[in-house]
């Protein structure tokens, strides 16, 4: 093994979020410039960018730039991935669009992250966004929020000016209960407060963002979980040459969270049958036990006729097995939701038909008001009840963000038209 | 019993665990998939992950490869033996097939045909009527492939629509399809180039010769270094010089393969895997900045590829 696989922290996905005015896209350039993992020939492209369009110096933002399409309009559509590494632990930045109308970006980009960064411009304080971006944190679960007050460059780095920021997020992030919330100031101009401290901001001895970001503790590793195991795949090589494969039943996919051990009981839904796991595999071998997020094929004692679409749970804690739930979902699409219409809900490896039986009610994501309505535009985000034709077997989204989370698909255009969040579970 | 596990996956092992999740999906999801298999070392990844997804079972999926007949000749030798190995199924269809049906048509002779596969594989998608293909590509390589979905939606003329794509949450993929239509899949997605090379130094993974450096007769065109006199499979040479240019030997590595005509190797001296590990983390200049002779077009020139049906 070579020199930098010192201590490998895993992996951390996390959210960006702010306008393109909070200096957003050159807070992940600066993020990117000062981990190095920008090259040569980018930075020079940028360069020739930057003095093309009449700036001085290089301008981080243009790293982030993607599509011709968003270039030429000077604003980003779509969400964007990038990477870095700082050696011990590797990062994917989701950098979702600030714009009102892009709130399914975010939330699309918020789905998988397990930190937020919500950007506030020194100069504007606490705004209607700013309220929207951390409510939609919020509404996707995701457990940690960095609230990064930039530009302080150009308030002269003034500590009561950053003060009057924090005391204000705080008060509204009590108001809609978010718990773990950072504050840190911070210039990603000028490169304060990212990766190296720099020296205007003496008041303020908290750590560095890189520091909060090597620090922030993982997924799934902070409440405890019930094991979930959604089959993918079902490998029977009956036709193989190897005698001893022909009664090989193995049943593969990700462990969506908790962990197995060899011996351990377990439920399969939705036959409701119970065995014990005989083997955990994965490429020819046996492992003691697989934890969260890890893709392995189990082989179980009893003979179970199990199919993709199925799922194996730990037998102490079985889920919900129903046909309605109740949900927050996101409307994603620009056509309308319709209530006379079936759809398909894609729930784990699992595809059924649903439909809306109701709208409770519409939240202005601003004001966190509730509307009445009866169908969803594009961005909307709902309360509502849906009936299924067959069951899901599934969790509350607060508690496991793999068996609560559903999407919607259009069976005519095939396209992903809802994001959905379970809050109840009729059993 | 719930349990708190403050044990996590390592990066590796995170993402050769998200890349399984999505190759079992697209086998759960699709009823005719491909995966495309070049001989360079992002797919050489991708077969030991089908492996690590699928085994001890066979591929759901045979492996195919567009070749544009300006290949280097140890990398095809390398695809066939790999196949050989693994016994599985492969395909493969041909540019130059394409250019005598009068499908594909180059402007010149020495027209780069890196361009051209798309046509060859969107007559192949119907030949066989796949609905979806998997490949190795990564967001990390080209800015319009930051935008890319894991399952990527093409039309029935393999149109990428960048503004159009339908939203990915959480690892809910939707990877349906009308008959004509189909899916990209990119299980490997989320890996940057130096991901790769410590998967492929962690597992072991056997690599085509010209990854590693060794001598061969280049010239150098427009600040980059273009191999010269390169024999193909039938023996003869391709990239002839131009007259007046100066033949040198220099010792260089390939950082990605394609076609002949447009990928350019970087000079080095890392004769293994374990120096060019290091050599990736030191280096200053971009997997496709220092050797993809075709991106360089335009700044949006992979964009607009993809539009028109490249992977």
């Amino acid at each position: 093994m070579s020199a930098q696989h010192v201590e490998d922290r895993g992996l951390l996905r996390f959210l960006t979020c702010g306008s393109v005015d909070d200096g957003k896209s050159t807070l992940i350039g600066r993020l990117l410039f000062d981990t190095k993992a920008i090259l040569a020939d980018t930075l020079t492209a940028i360069e020739r960018t930057s003095s093309k369009r009449g700036m001085t110096a290089v301008d981080l933002s243009l790293l982030t730039d993607g599509l011709q399409a968003e270039r030429e309009q000077g604003i980003t559509i779509d969400v964007a991935y990038r990477y870095f590494s700082t050696g011990t632990r590797k990062y994917i930045i989701a950098d979702a669009p600030g714009h009102e109308q892009y709130t399914r970006n975010m939330v699309t980009a918020a789905s998988t992250a397990n930190l937020s960064i919500i950007l506030i411009d020194a100069r504007k304080g606490v705004l209607t966004q700013t309220r929207r971006h951390s409510y939609l944190t919020k509404l996707v679960g995701i457990p940690h929020v960095v609230v990064a007050v930039n530009k302080m460059d150009l308030v002269d780095y003034d500590q009561a000016t950053y003060d009057r920021i924090v005391a204000d997020y705080k008060a509204f992030a009590d108001q809609i209960g978010l718990t773990d919330v950072r504050f840190i100031p911070l210039s990603a101009l000028n490169g304060d407060m990212i990766v190296d401290r720099g020296e205007r901001l003496d008041w303020y001895d908290g750590p560095t963002l890189i520091d909060i970001l090597e620090n922030a503790p993982a997924a799934h590793t902070e409440q405890a979980e019930s094991f979930r195991f959604p089959v993918q795949y079902v490998c029977r090589p009956q036709a193989s040459d190897n005698p001893e494969l022909h009664d090989y039943r193995g049943f593969m996919g990700r462990v969506e969270s908790g962990e197995i051990k060899v011996g351990d009981s377990v439920t399969v839904l939705p036959n409701g049958l119970t065995t014990k796991v005989k083997d955990i595999q994965l490429y020819g071998e046996s492992l003691p036990k697989a934890i969260h997020e890890q893709s392995v094929t189990l082989l179980l004692e009893d003979e179970i006729d199990i199919s993709r679409g199925d799922m194996i749970v730990s037998s102490a804690e079985v889920p919900a097995q129903t046909k309605q739930v109740e949900a927050i979902v996101c409307w994603l699409s620009e056509t309308p939701l319709s209530p006379a219409r079936t759809y398909w809900l894609r729930h784990t490896t699992r595809e059924v038909k649903a439909k809306v039986a109701s709208i409770t009610h519409r939240l202005d994501i601003n004001t966190l008001d509730k509307e009445a309505t009866s169908t969803l535009a594009m961005n909307d985000i709902a309360r509502l009840h849906l009936k299924l034709a067959q069951p899901v077997f599934a969790d509350n989204y607060t508690d496991s963000r793999a068996t609560g989370a559903f999407i919607l698909i259009d069976e005519s255009t095939n396209n992903t038209v809802g994001a959905g969040m379970i809050t109840g579970l009729n059993t | 019993m719930s349990t708190l596990t403050k044990q996590t996956l390592s990066h590796l092992d995170w993402l050769e665990s998200e890349a399984i999740h999505i190759m079992r999906e697209v086998a759960g999801q699709c009823s005719n998939p491909v995966l495309l298999f070049s001989g360079g070392k992002d797919s050489i990844c991708m077969l030991r992950l089908a492996e690590k997804a699928f085994r001890p079972g066979k591929f759901p999926f045979p492996l195919m490869h567009i070749d544009t007949g300006h290949n280097y000749k140890e990398v095809v030798a390398f695809r066939d033996k790999r196949a050989a190995e693994l016994g599985e199924r492969l395909i493969v269809r041909s540019v130059e097939d394409s250019m005598k049906r009068g499908t594909v048509v180059l402007k010149n002779e020495n027209e780069s045909r890196n361009k051209h596969q798309s046509v060859t594989l969107l007559e192949a998608i119907e030949e066989f009527g796949f609905d979806a293909c998997i490949g190795g590509a990564r967001r990390d390589e080209e800015k319009a492939r930051a935008k890319e979905r894991i399952m990527s939606f093409r039309d029935e003329f393999g149109q990428w629509d960048p503004k159009n794509q339908r939203p990915e949450l959480w690892n809910l993929y939707n990877a349906r399809s009308h008959k004509g239509e189909n899916i990209r899949a990119f299980p490997i997605s989320n890996w940057t180039e130096m991901d790769v090379w410590q998967y492929i130094e962690r597992e072991k993974l056997e690599l085509p010769s010209i990854y590693f450096a060794h001598t061969r007769p280049v010239v150098m065109r427009s600040g980059a270094i273009v191999p010269v006199n390169v024999p193909l499979m039938n023996g003869e040479l391709t990239n002839l010089p131009k007259p007046g240019e100066e033949i040198i030997d220099l010792q260089v590595r390939f950082r990605t393969v394609g076609d002949i005509s447009c990928t350019a190797p970087v000079e080095s001296d890392a004769d293994n895997v374990e120096k060019i590990v290091l050599e990736t983390a030191t280096t200053t200049i971009t997997e496709r900045g220092a050797t993809r002779l075709d991106d360089q077009t335009s700044e949006a020139s992979m964009e607009q590829r993809k539009k028109e049906g490249y992977f």
